[in-house]
């Protein structure tokens, strides 16, 4: 498999650090409810199909995006900047 | 020679050179001839059993004559070099090559075990499940049965050992990009990879054999005037000529992934007598290609029927092989068995090249006469419509009994004949080698005019060619490779010229007109064991069995009788196995389906896939003043990547003499030790505070410039993650020290919070471990040291308070002192740029002469924190929290920071948690890390109530102690209970105790 980092360009999958399912928001600093956080940590819902994933390209800028990314036919369809520069990689 | 060793002339032979090589099988020593595998020498020197079944203990021989082979699997070398379960049909020999047969007891020929044969039931499809898996048996759980049968069972029924000994070779990664990637090299290929070399795209060609030209290379035909095997070497001739061409000849593609990804196993050294060790042994390729033709040509699959997996029954193209390109004899008196053409082509082939061939069998009674023609060309008596009822001979065949067989109905006739030979070649049809495409995801269609499956759609860019592709014959191979070829460079975008997009006649191709699809007629069923696959020992009987037992999904059907889970993965099997199951099933093939293909394709040596990330190529992390260390005598040690000095032995002392020694030393004067492994984060900008505030469990946003503070980390869930000290240098800028292993995990988790969750927090992020080297000084002395050294800062009790920092100058150094203590003894950490680090070491040592200052170890370091109570990685073990750990203290209960929700979790704060104690030897006995605290004797130690972390001998104790994690631990000091370890055969009387062990108020640290 191979990402599109938006700041190194197309490079293998190898170089780059799954951190979890995106659509999975820590609730906010002052939220203390035991059941958000829970959600936040545990609760996936392993979708057939189309899925919002977290990587780091950490061997490379260490650039965070967003891979909109097919589970069954592993079709990348969109990798997006996150993070303070965001914008300025898009 | 021998008797199977043909007359070598002009198309017999055709591999071989005029070069006579000695090797040895099973001790003994053999002749064979350059250009031979194994498996021609072994055939050529009249060894006709080669190994012995897996289940069963069967005689076997060799089956075909390329990596799909079954049966005749030997372990090769010896040493660090020895390698099982490798294929005789793909091994080149040379000059000294060792070899043993796999699976005997004493010997190949005399095999204990091989009354198996008689246990056949027992043996039967899903005996493993049924024995093992069932109900409880006489009070043991099913499961502790099969612990006591697993030992004998897994000796009786297996394929060869392999080594405990380090493999000595090297191997080597290769990442490789191309246009246009070409899997194999026969005739398709090769009109693929002409057509698209000459568009001026990057080409890469991979072969798997030893030569290019797959098929060509004993093909009987003539292209343009010329021997095929001739034409094809002066296309591959050319074709290497050219600047855009790679052909990556013994380098089988293994696995086809996402991204037009394929996986490689080049052989580099493997053939030669004389390895060059400057080379690596393997090569693993990553490809990645803009598009592929894959011609990896088809597979011949056998027939079924009684007695098909004796020694001297293989495949009919094989046999043909052996005789024209090893010019060795696969038997003294050949049978053919067809449902096919293939056959008739072998049978006259082998007449040929001086091979007796007694008859040709076939099923079918519609045969074309220009197909008979071939049968009396090779004068043997021509059977058609009658097939093999039963084979004669125990250890090899001595001769076949055929009856009449009725294609429509399957049915053998009543009579019977009885054929005198010693080698059936056997022809089921083809199977398109589609393996890589199916591990794509590609669903393979069944053809019924060709009884194959094709490979299906393409779900990636690749083109199928040539047989893989269902186009059999060398002038379909030919025009597919072409058509693959513009489709190919279609996908790469490259335009061609109208003239050249054309499909040319091809060559003038002068050769037999053969029909390749065969009869379908799978099985010969008239009882007696007739076996699909050959390397699992599994049977027509077991696959009807399956399906009488419900298992009607192929996929449960391959894992219940293991049909095609061998090393071969089936290659001659599946087809075969899958009619079965549709014919028991009364289904069409079509509907039974087939089980998706998994990577490698053939089995891989493990050291290909590590590469250089394993043994003497692997990364090491050396630290600045890695050099000294290893002048001063010091023994170094892996932690993790990083070279860490253990002990600094003084002549004739043990590392645990040493240890104790540099401990001692540094509780009673002064030590340094080199802490530049420690991971290091530079953090700043406006938010450094508050960002800090939020990822440490304990306060951060009111740390003074100045100071430093040590720190714990959660992750969300609650568990500790990290600790370390940070240091506030400036108003806006910190420096965060990690733990060594934890370095790369805490700037992951740094980052991800600054980009994902918090982006709005302005705070940069750099990793600087490697910027910084560090040292530590410890010991009462440590201020007397620093004292001696540094210039323009004060290192007073009043000018540097515990946990204070300063800026300062060591021998014209710029440093950075702070005083933290992990030790607990009073101590100071230097840190300055890592490019001074020997310098400052050196100034440090010199600065301590007359203190009689120590360099210690990572074991003294070790040892002073357990002392101390001061936890590391073994307690940080991914499943304690600070209450654990006694560090409910550095929860801070006044702010919310990741992991403080979840901490909160009732189940934090149950009273019978594993929490953190000390424990010392009572009896003098060495405590093992690992060891588990009981209440009962070495025979009964009862259930584990916890476990130790982390162990070493106490100077300031004077015994043996270790951290552990004990049940309710806080309240059980003074307890007496064991630390076992039946691995080490341990066990051992302690006490626990407080984890507090030396200076529990901290005044040395703090005076
Ligand atoms: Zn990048």
């Amino acid at each position: 498999m191979r990402l599109t980092c938006p700041y190194c360009g197309p490079r293998d999958h190898q170089e780059f650090t799954y951190r979890g399912d995106a659509t999975a928001a820590r609730p906010a600093l002052d939220n203390t409810s035991v059941d958000d956080h829970n959600a936040y940590v545990y609760d996936r819902s392993n979708p057939d199909g189309l899925h919002r994933e977290l990587w780091n390209h950490t061997s490379g800028c260490r650039t965070h995006m967003i891979v909109e990314r097919n589970t069954v036919t592993h079709d990348v369809v969109s990798c997006e900047p996150v993070g303070p520069f965001a914008e300025q990689l898009k | 020679m021998s008797a199977f060793r043909l007359n070598l002339r002009d198309g017999v032979g055709t591999n071989l050179s005029d070069k006579s090589i000695s090797f040895s099988f099973d001790g003994k020593s053999y002749r064979g001839i350059e250009g031979d595998t194994l498996a021609s020498a072994l055939l050529a020197n009249g060894l006709s059993i080669i190994g012995r079944s897996f289940k069963y203990h069967r005689p076997r021989g060799v089956f075909t004559a390329g990596s799909e082979e079954p049966n005749a699997l030997v372990t090769l070398h010896s040493g660090g070099r020895t390698e099982p379960n490798i294929r005789a049909t793909e091994v080149e020999l040379f000059e000294g090559l060792v070899a043993r047969s796999q699976n005997r007891r004493p010997s190949v020929n005399f095999d204990l075990m091989a009354v198996n044969q008689l246990a056949g039931k027992a043996f039967s499809a899903g005996f493993y499940y049924k024995t093992f898996m069932g109900p409880a048996l006489r009070g043991h759980k099913a499961t502790r049965f099969w612990w006591v049968c697993e030992q004998f069972i897994r000796r009786a029924a297996g394929l060869g050992r392999g080594t405990t000994i380090p493999d000595p070779d090297h191997y080597a990664r290769m990442n490789a990009f191309c246009d246009i990637l070409v899997v194999g090299s026969g005739a398709a290929g090769l009109a693929a990879a002409r057509r698209v070399a000459a568009s001026g795209v990057r080409v890469i060609v991979c072969e798997e054999s030893a030569r290019a030209g797959g098929a060509l290379a004993s093909s009987p035909d003539f292209i343009d005037g010329e021997p095929a095997r001739e034409w094809s070497a002066d296309q591959i001739a050319e074709l290497s000529a050219m600047d855009n061409v790679s052909i990556l000849t013994r380098t089988t593609v293994q696995g086809y992934f996402d991204d037009n990804t394929f996986f490689a196993i080049e052989r580099v050294t493997d053939h030669l007598a004389h390895k060059d060790r400057t080379v690596p042994r393997q090569r693993a390729w990553n490809i990645r290609a803009k598009s592929a033709v894959i011609a990896t040509g088809a597979l011949e699959r056998p027939m079924v029927f009684a007695g098909n997996d004796r020694p001297g029954i293989m495949l009919a193209d094989s046999a043909r092989r052996y005789a024209v390109e090893f010019g060795t004899a696969p038997g003294r008196a050949v049978a053919v068995f067809t449902n096919n053409d293939t056959g008739w082509l072998a049978a006259r082939d082998l007449a040929k090249a001086g091979v007796i061939v007694t008859a040709i069998v076939d099923v079918r009674t519609d045969i074309e006469a220009s197909i008979r023609v071939l049968g009396e060309e090779c004068r043997a008596t021509i059977h058609s419509g009658s097939a093999i009822r039963s084979v004669k001979g125990m250890r090899g065949v001595n001769g076949i009994v055929i009856a009449t067989y009725n294609e429509l109905t399957g049915e053998l006739g009543a009579d019977s004949k009885t054929i005198a030979c010693d080698c059936v070649a056997v022809s089921g049809g083809w199977s398109p080698a589609f393996h890589l495409t199916s591990q794509q995801g590609g669903k393979p269609v069944w053809d019924t005019e060709l009884q194959a499956f094709l490979p299906g759609d393409p779900l990636q860019k690749w083109h199928g060619a040539g047989a893989m592709a269902g186009e059999f014959g060398l002038a379909q191979a030919f025009r597919s490779g072409e058509e693959a070829a513009l489709k190919a460079l279609a996908d790469t975008g490259v335009a061609m010229p109208k003239q050249a997009a054309k499909i040319g006649s091809g060559p003038d191709i002068d050769g037999d007109e053969i029909d390749y699809a065969p009869a379908p007629v799978f099985e010969i069923n008239s009882g007696g064991k007739s076996f699909v696959d050959l390397q699992h020992d599994v049977t027509a009987e077991d696959v009807r069995l399956a399906h009488r037992e419900g298992f009607v999904s192929v996929e449960h059907l391959k894992r219940y009788t293991t049909l095609g889970m061998a090393t071969d993965q089936g290659k001659t099997s599946n087809v075969t196995g899958l009619a079965i199951m549709a014919a028991a099933s009364n289904k069409p093939i079509a509907d039974t389906g087939t089980t998706r293909f998994r990577p490698p394709y053939t089995p891989v040596a493990m050291g290909a896939i590590a590469g250089e990330k394993y043994g003497h190529l692997a990364a090491e992390r050396l630290t600045p003043m890695h050099d000294i260390h290893v002048e001063s005598g010091a023994g170094m040690y892996a932690n993790g990547p990083w070279m860490r000095p253990e002990t600094y032995n003084l002549p004739g002392e043990t590392v645990e003499q040493a240890y104790i020694r540099e401990t001692k030393a540094v509780r009673a004067g002064v030590g340094i030790v080199d802490v530049s492994t420690l991971g290091k984060i530079d953090v700043q900008g406006p938010d450094a505070a508050e960002f800090l505030n939020r990822v440490y469990t304990n306060g951060f946003a009111k740390l003074p410039v100045g100071k430093a503070r040590y720190g714990l980390m959660l992750r969300e869930d609650g568990f500790l993650f990290d600790d370390g000290t940070t240091w506030r240098f400036d108003e806006h800028r910190y420096l965060m020290t990690t733990t060594t292993a934890g370095a790369g995990r805490v700037m992951e988790h740094l980052e991800y919070y600054r980009d994902f969750v918090w982006p709005d927090l302005k705070v940069a992020l750099a990793s600087v471990s490697d910027e910084w080297a560090g040292v530590a000084v410890a010991g009462p002395k440590s201020r007397e040291l620093l004292k001696v050294c540094v210039k323009k800062c004060d290192v007073s009790d009043k000018g540097l308070p515990f946990m204070g920092l300063v800026d300062g100058v060591i021998a014209d150094i710029p440093v950075k002192i702070a005083r933290l203590s992990f030790s607990g003894e009073l101590a100071f950490e230097v840190y300055c740029g890592a490019h001074w680090g020997s310098a400052l070491w050196h100034a440090l040592m010199s600065a301590g002469r007359k203190l009689d200052v120590v360099p210690y170890g990572l074991e003294a370091l070790s040892t002073l924190r357990i002392e101390k109570g001061h936890v590391a990685g073994p307690e940080l073990n991914g499943r304690t929290t600070p209450h654990d750990l006694g560090l409910s203290g550095m929860v801070s209960s006044k702010k919310n920071f990741v992991g403080s929700v979840l901490l909160q979790r009732e189940t934090f704060s149950k009273q019978d948690r594993l929490q953190l104690v000390a424990v010392k030897s009572l009896d003098g006995q060495r405590i093992r890390g690992g060891s588990h605290l009981v209440a009962g004797s070495k025979d009964e130690p009862g259930i584990s109530q916890g476990h130790t972390t982390s162990t070493c001998f106490s100077p300031e104790l004077g015994c043996y102690i270790s951290l552990a994690l004990l049940e309710g631990g806080y309240k059980r000091h003074g307890e007496k209970l064991f630390a076992t370890n039946p691995v080490r055969d341990a066990h051992v009387a302690i006490e626990v105790l407080s984890h507090h062990m030396v200076d529990p108020e901290g005044g040395r640290m703090r005076g």
